[in-house]
Parts: C-alpha cells; sequence; structure tokens
C-alpha cells in the first residue's frame, strides 16, 4: 500500500468512519422492527380497556371480570363492610394503606383479583376478616382488600380506572 | 459500477421476465378489457383519500353489507392512522350498530351484545351455509381481501360493478344470472348492486354508480392493505437509506482496491 | 491454499479463547486473511447475497412463527393478523415473501456463474454437489412455506405436488397416505411441514458450512479458469471482498427493497389470498415462479409416473454436470462454441419457466416439449461432445499476466 500524503490517511479514515457509522444507523433501524414486533399488537392492545357496566350489581353482589388476561373483582359494598373497612388501624397493616386510598367511590371496590403471594385467585367472602380468603397458602384480605393473616406481602392490587358515569366504570 | 448495474439491470429484466408469466394467468375467457382507473394510492408514493374511504365505507355498509362480510377488518381499524380516519366516538356509534354473540353468560348461555370497536365488523351471516341459503346457493365471498385475491384487483373490482349490461345477441344466461362483461364467463349471480344515487352521501359528493363504484373499489383496497400509507413512507426512507450507503460502500471499496488496479 | 494462517492472538482473553477453542485463527484463516483471486468479478458476490438471505429467511421466519397458528382453522386468519395487528408484522411477513424469491433468483446467478465459469470442474466437483443438496433443501424449504400460508394455491399446490408421489408403483398409495397423516392435505398435513419447514433451513446452513469448507481447500474458481499461481495472482479477502461483497448486499437489497416496498404481490399469485377450500379448485395451479421451468418439464410428458421420472432427472442431471463437461478448459471465457450453448440453455430455461406458468395445451405444450428434450440435450448430448470436438482459446499465462503475448512486456502485474 502506498504512504500516501498526510493528507490522505484522514480522507480515507473519513470515508471509514462515516461509511462505518452509516451501517451502524442502518443496523440499529433495521433491528427495531424485529423488537418492537415483540410489543403488544393492537389486536391485544385493544382489548387493554374495558368497559363495564355496574346498574346490574346491587349492593352486597360482587362481579369477576377479565381484564387483560386476569380475574377483576368488582364488588358493591354494603356500608357495613365500608365501615369496617375504615375502622382497621393503618399502622398494623402489613401493607399500610388506607381504605380510602385504594376506592374513588366508597361502594365500589375495584380490584385485580390475583393474591399476591404466588398469584392464585382468592375465594370472595371468605375468610377472617370478612374479605377474601386465598385457599393456596392461606392468605386473609379484609373488606378492603387488604393484606391481614397469611403470607401475601401486598394488598391486592388496584388498576387503574375510571368513572365515565354513574353505572360505567372503564378498567384500563 | 456500470458491470454492476448491468448486473443488476440484468437481474431486474430476469425477474420481470419471470414475473410477466404469472401476471398473463389467463382464466377460461376473459371479459372485455379493464377499465383503468388512476387510483390515488397507486405508485410508490400513493396515498388513500380519506373522504373516498368514509364515502366508501358508506357504500360499503349501505348496500354490500348485507350479504358480503369484511371478517379481517376490525371496527377499531376504522379510526386508525391510514384508513378513513373516522373519530373514536364515531366508531364507537358504527360498531354499536351491530350485534354481536358473545358469551356464556354465568347461566351458561350464549348472548347477544352490541358491538365494540375491538370487535370484527359483524358478518352478515353467521355461516358459509346460511348465505348460500339466503342466495340461492351462491355463496357471496368475504371482501377483506378481494382487491388482493383478483389480478389488476382495483381495476377487476371497478370494471366488474360497472360492467354490468344486457346479454348481447345469442347469449342465454343460466337461471338466476346477471350478464357482465368483466366477470370471467360473463355470468354471474350477484345482481348489479349499484345503481346511480342508491346512497346519499354525507359529504355531498354526488353518487353516480361510476363514484360508488370507485369508492368502495378504493376502500376495498383499504381493507386489503390496510398499511399501504406505512408501506410507502417506510420504503422512501429505506430507498434513500440504502442509496446512500451504497454510495459510501462504493467509494470504500474502490479505495480499497485503489492498488489493485 | 487453504486457510493456513500465521494469526496470533495479541489480547489475554483472545489467548485463552485461542488455545481451547481455536475460532479466532479459523475465522481469521477463512473470512480475513484467505487469499482469494484478484480477478473476481461481481458474478462472484452472490455467494455472500446468499447468505444474507439465508439469514434474512431465518430471522423474519423465527419471528414470523411467533404469530403463526398452524392450524387449518387459524393459519390463513393468522396470517392476517401478522399483517395488520403484530407491530411491523406487514413488513416482516413481505421480507419473508419477497425473500424467497430473492433467494431463489441469487441462487440461479450463483450456479449459472458456476455453469459459465466450470466451477464445478475438478478439484471442485463436491462444492458443487454441496451446492445442488442445498439448492434441493431450498426448494423443498420453499415448498413448505408456501403450504403454511393455507391459501387456495397453497393447498391446491400441495396436492398437485404430493399427489405425485402416487404415482410411484406399487407404494404410491401408502405413500401418498403417510405424507399426508390422512386421506388428503389436511390439518395433518399441516402440521408436519410446519415442522419441517422450520428444521430445513438449518440443514441448509449445515450444507452450505460444508460447501464453504470444501471450498477453501482449492479456494475460489475465477473467472479465467486457470489456477492460482502464488501470491501475486490474490489479494486477502479482508478488505478486498468484504468490502466488495457488503457493497454487494447493499445494492441487492436495494433491490429486494423495491419489491417489498413496492411491489410486495407482484411474485406471488392473486389466488392465494383466498382462504383454501377443497370443494374449488382454482382454474390455474401454478407454483412459485422459481419452480416454473421443473414444473413445465414434469407437464410435458403425457404419462404421470414418466413426468414425475423426468422432473426428478431434470435436477438430477445437474448433480451429474461435472461428469458430463469434457472440457478440460473451465471458463467460458475461452470455449467459443460452449459460450454460446451457455446463453441458448440460459433462454431454454427462461422458456420453460414462461411454459410452467400457462396452461398446458395448444402451442404451450408443443413448446414446453421442446425446451424440455433441448433442456436434456444439453446436458446429455451437448456438454459431453463440445468438450471433445471444440477448440478453446488459448489460456492466459497467469490471473497477474492476463493478457498474453505481445502486451505482455508492456504490461506489468
Amino acid at each position: 500500500m502506498t504512504t500516501g500524503h498526510a493528507e490522505e490517511p484522514t480522507r480515507r479514515d473519513f470515508l471509514y468512519i462515516a461509511t462505518g457509522a452509516v451501517a451502524a444507523i442502518g443496523a440499529g433501524a433495521l433491528a427495531w422492527p424485529f423488537i418492537h414486533q415483540l410489543n403488544p399488537d393492537a389486536s391485544v392492545k385493544a382489548l387493554a380497556s374495558i368497559e363495564i357496566d355496574l346498574s346490574a350489581i346491587t349492593e352486597g353482589a360482587a362481579i369477576t371480570v377479565t381484564w387483560r388476561g386476569k380475574p377483576v373483582f368488582i364488588r358493591h359494598r354494603t356500608a357495613a363492610e365500608i365501615a369496617a373497612a375504615g375502622e382497621v388501624k393503618i399502622e398494623e397493616l402489613r401493607d399500610p394503606q388506607a381504605d380510602s386510598d385504594r376506592v374513588q367511590k366508597p361502594q365500589w371496590l375495584i380490584m385485580v383479583g390475583v393474591c399476591t403471594h404466588l398469584g392464585c385467585v382468592p375465594l370472595g367472602q371468605k375468610g377472617d376478616f370478612g374479605g377474601w380468603f386465598c385457599p393456596c397458602h392461606g392468605s386473609h384480605y379484609d373488606t378492603s382488600g387488604r393484606i391481614r393473616l397469611g403470607p401475601a406481602p401486598n394488598n391486592l392490587a388496584i388498576p387503574e380506572y375510571v368513572f365515565l358515569d354513574d353505572n360505567r366504570v372503564k378498567i384500563g | 459500477m456500470k458491470h454492476k448495474m448491468q448486473i443488476k439491470l440484468r437481474s431486474t429484466l430476469l425477474a420481470a421476465a419471470l414475473a410477466l408469466p404469472l401476471a398473463g394467468t389467463a382464466q377460461a375467457s376473459e371479459g372485455a378489457a379493464l377499465k383503468h382507473v388512476d387510483w390515488s394510492f397507486s405508485g410508490p408514493f400513493g396515498t388513500f383519500d380519506r373522504a373516498q374511504l368514509k364515502r366508501g365505507f358508506q357504500v360499503y355498509k349501505e348496500v354490500c353489507a348485507a350479504c358480503h362480510s369484511i371478517k379481517y377488518v376490525s371496527y377499531r381499524n376504522l379510526s386508525e392512522a391510514g384508513g378513513p380516519q373516522f373519530s373514536e366516538a364515531e366508531v364507537k356509534a358504527i360498531a354499536a350498530a351491530g350485534t354481536v354473540t358473545d358469551g356464556p353468560n354465568a347461566d351458561g348461555e350464549m348472548f347477544e351484545r352490541p358491538a365494540e370497536p375491538k370487535d370484527r365488523i359483524v358478518k352478515p351471516f353467521p355461516n358459509d351455509n346460511a348465505a348460500r341459503a339466503a342466495n340461492n346457493g351462491a355463496l357471496p365471498p368475504d371482501l377483506s381481501l378481494m382487491t388482493k385475491a383478483r389480478k389488476n384487483g382495483p381495476d377487476y373490482l371497478y370494471s366488474l360493478l360497472t360492467g354490468y349490461g344486457d346479454a348481447p345477441e345469442g347469449v342465454v344466461l343460466a337461471d338466476g344470472m346477471n350478464y357482465n362483461h368483466t366477470f370471467p364467463g360473463q355470468q354471474i349471480a350477484m345482481p348489479a348492486p349499484l345503481s346511480d344515487d342508491q346512497v346519499t352521501y354525507e359529504d355531498g359528493t354526488a353518487a353516480s354508480l361510476d363514484q360508488m363504484a370507485q369508492d368502495v373499489t378504493a376502500f376495498l383496497m383499504w381493507t386489503a392493505e390496510p398499511k399501504l400509507e406505512d408501506r410507502h413512507k417506510l420504503g422512501f426512507k429505506v430507498i434513500i437509506f440504502l442509496s446512500i450507503l451504497a454510495g459510501l460502500l462504493f467509494a470504500t471499496y474502490k479505495r480499497i482496491w485503489k492498488d489493485q488496479h | 491454499m487453504s486457510g493456513h494462517t500465521e494469526f496470533q492472538p495479541t489480547s489475554a482473553p483472545a489467548k485463552w479463547l485461542e488455545r481451547r477453542l481455536p475460532i479466532l485463527s479459523l475465522m481469521h484463516g477463512a473470512a480475513i486473511a484467505f487469499p482469494t483471486p484478484k480477478n473476481l468479478n461481481y458474478w462472484w458476490t452472490f455467494g455472500g447475497i446468499l447468505m444474507f438471505c439465508l439469514g434474512v429467511q431465518i430471522i423474519t421466519g423465527v419471528i414470523l412463527v411467533m404469530h403463526y397458528t398452524p392450524h387449518v382453522d387459524m393459519a390463513f386468519a393468522s396470517v392476517e393478523h401478522i399483517m395488520r395487528d403484530v407491530n411491523y408484522g406487514w413488513l416482516i411477513r413481505y421480507i419473508h415473501a419477497n425473500g424467497a424469491s430473492m433467494f431463489f433468483l441469487a441462487v440461479y446467478i450463483h450456479m449459472f456463474r458456476g455453469l459459465y465459469y466450470g466451477s464445478y470442474k475438478e478439484p471442485r466437483e463436491l462444492i458443487w454437489i454441496l451446492g445442488m443438496v442445498s439448492y434441493l433443501l431450498m426448494t423443498a424449504a420453499a415448498f413448505f412455506g408456501y403450504v403454511l400460508v393455507w391459501g387456495q394455491m397453497s393447498f391446491w399446490g400441495a396436492t398437485v405436488i404430493t399427489n405425485l408421489f402416487g404415482a410411484i408403483p406399487l407404494v404410491g398409495d401408502y405413500l401418498l397416505a403417510l405424507l399426508w397423516g390422512g386421506f388428503s392435505v389436511d390439518n395433518p398435513t399441516l402440521n408436519r411441514l410446519f415442522s419441517l419447514h422450520y428444521l430445513v433451513p438449518f440443514l441448509i446452513a449445515g450444507v452450505v458450512v460444508l460447501h464453504i469448507w470444501a471450498l477453501h481447500v482449492p479456494g475460489n474458481n475465477n473467472p479465467l479458469g486457470i489456477d492460482v499461481k502464488g501470491p501475486q495472482d490474490t489479494v486477502t479477502f479482508h478488505p478486498y471482498y468484504t468490502m466488495k461483497d457488503t457493497f454487494a448486499v447493499v445494492m441487492f437489497m436495494l433491490f429486494f427493497a423495491l419489491f417489498v416496498f413496492y411491489a410486495p404481490n407482484m411474485l406471488g399469485e392473486p389466488d392465494n389470498y383466498i382462504e383454501a377450500n377443497r370443494l374449488s379448485t382454482p382454474a390455474h395451479i401454478v407454483p412459485e415462479w422459481y419452480l416454473l421451468p421443473f414444473y413445465a418439464i414434469l407437464r410435458s410428458i403425457p404419462d404421470k409416473l414418466l413426468g414425475v421420472i423426468a422432473m426428478g432427472v431434470a435436477i438430477f442431471v445437474l448433480f451429474l454436470v461435472p461428469w458430463l463437461d469434457t472440457s478440460k478448459v473451465r471458463s467460458a471465457r475461452f470455449r467459443p462454441l460452449y459460450k454460446q450453448f451457455f446463453w441458448i440453455f440460459l433462454i431454454d430455461a427462461l422458456i420453460l419457466g414462461y411454459i410452467g406458468a400457462k396452461p398446458a395445451e395448444g402451442m404451450y405444450l408443443l413448446a414446453g416439449r421442446i425446451a424440455t428434450a433441448y433442456y436434456f440435450a444439453h446436458f446429455f448430448i451437448i456438454m459431453p461432445i463440445l468438450g471433445l470436438v471444440e477448440t478453446p482459446k488459448p489460456l492466459p499465462e497467469s490471473i497477474s499476466k492476463p493478457v498474453l503475448g505481445h502486451a505482455a512486456s508492456g504490461k506489468a502485474a
């Protein structure tokens, strides 16, 4: 290879660097669709939120809906349940959380029905605290869905939701 | 570079020469030559005309949907970019006009509910047999992919929709069939679906047969290729990028080989 | 001539690796230091292009499988799901479908390069044979893949091709039921073809490794067809051919992109956008373009079994090329008669491809039969005889001195 003038290596290097840079940008741009295709597709995202009509759920009744592949409990709480939830001393809770922080309207308790221990679905209106009981390993949840007894570390999760009007809620 | 161009040219010609036979797969008795429309979506920079897609959807809904499904399209697609782009509220209303069977409910029964944007567009018949029973044994095909399922799809569809007429001298139509210039064999079970002013367009465009045929064909091009605009846009960027990269690589290659020639 | 290298790793991790698994020196010998004839033209870039194609098909294929459902009731709909809902699904599907066509275009150019420059001749016969094996695997993979869409052409193409096996005497019917997993092409067939479609490309990759390994024993052929005489005839593979091949691949990608983005369905069949319907046969059953020449040969013989045999021989004859060609001269550049017959053969292959897409009647059938006869004549008659009767042009002294005689004194290496 010729030694060339002092100017030449700079020009040659610039060309190689420019080519390498453009190729690298291209490789990155090329990689993006192959990664993005792993992300939830449009049909999955369309199921990302559901709207529920609450008018049929009388006081003291509950329904379970499927949202993003998981069960969601929607319970129309009685005044007694709401009161019991409010009376609990927050400091005594494993996962301290006020009932008012877990509901938007006190009579509607909406939570993801997946036990925070290992993922089983708790049974409603069972257990020592008037709430839910998980039969897998014996976790007890109260009328606000907070963990009171048993191995679960956290309260039942509250999903993102908004009331469209008094009788319709959109979850997710 | 020239030699490489020759090779690429030869390869292109080769590919084109091999593609031509496929382009020429003829039906037994082709109709009149297809009428050609200058579609807004044709060519490398083609895009859909939103207003036309909305009109086309209206024609589909008011005329075609009685017999033909577009089962691969979901209501939510109607508000997505690259299509008719109805508003989300409009799409909710369009969907709610349809009924979907859902269930089983807590009693174990199937029930009906209004459709939602996430649902596929409701089919006129629950299955093929019901469709045949309602149409003298003929099955109105699903239209989602029709413009890609026929050679020169959009021109073919347009020509078919505008190709009805009286049977010429000596041609005897079989029972229940209609004469159509374009349909292979010239006899089609579907009676002429369009006539002037059949639909009142919301945007005020005159709804001539010709106009409706173009609009519904454009709409069906979208149902077949909802990503057409994305494809053209990305293609432009990719071609430009690859051209730049090719230029840089060619210069690099020449530089490296300079001492060898 | 093979990858002897004086490669010595310098860094500590490299030394550690090299002592335990000498992969660095292997790669260095094979792809960096490898002495390559310095006169290769652009026809030699298609090997690299083919490796690119195989990589593209495997990567896009693995991704498509993440979203595809191999069941007769859901396959077609799952492909539409990919096209409509999966992020960039339309792009990945169109790359994969058009990629198959690009793959075959490149492989045919690569094969014709071999035929023109005598790359199959001693001592490279096995490279050619391994290449033919991978070509056969490619056709199998392409056929299986096309069925997976489960459109009209998928189903009926599968029915026609599998029915060919029924032509085999005695065991034909049993073999058919074995292949189908039932009484016709149906769900069991789809599932097994899906499994095989995923498998075959990795077999191709293995054969390609052997193909390149075999190539690295004698080293590359070159446009002059004469052996390398010494280092003055070669350059190191890197950077000379790594960069030339990269440039060629990017040009290929440009051509590929034109199809993917602007004519994604041009090479395909509209009928495959109709869901498979076992009660309705399409007017014309046509395979993909790259299988058309052999399809034409199959249909030109009126007898079912003989047609299958003819098609088989048409492919098998390619394996025999190193022995059918009797010429001692490799490159067609110095074989004035063979060169002309090469071009006639190419035209014959294109004609067969054209005929393959036409209905097997009338003038098309006659032309197909003539073209088929010529195809076999080229290999069994013309190739052997030419080598014996042709007077080749004088070969140059060496690659470095390609100009012979009077100009040699003026032009230095």
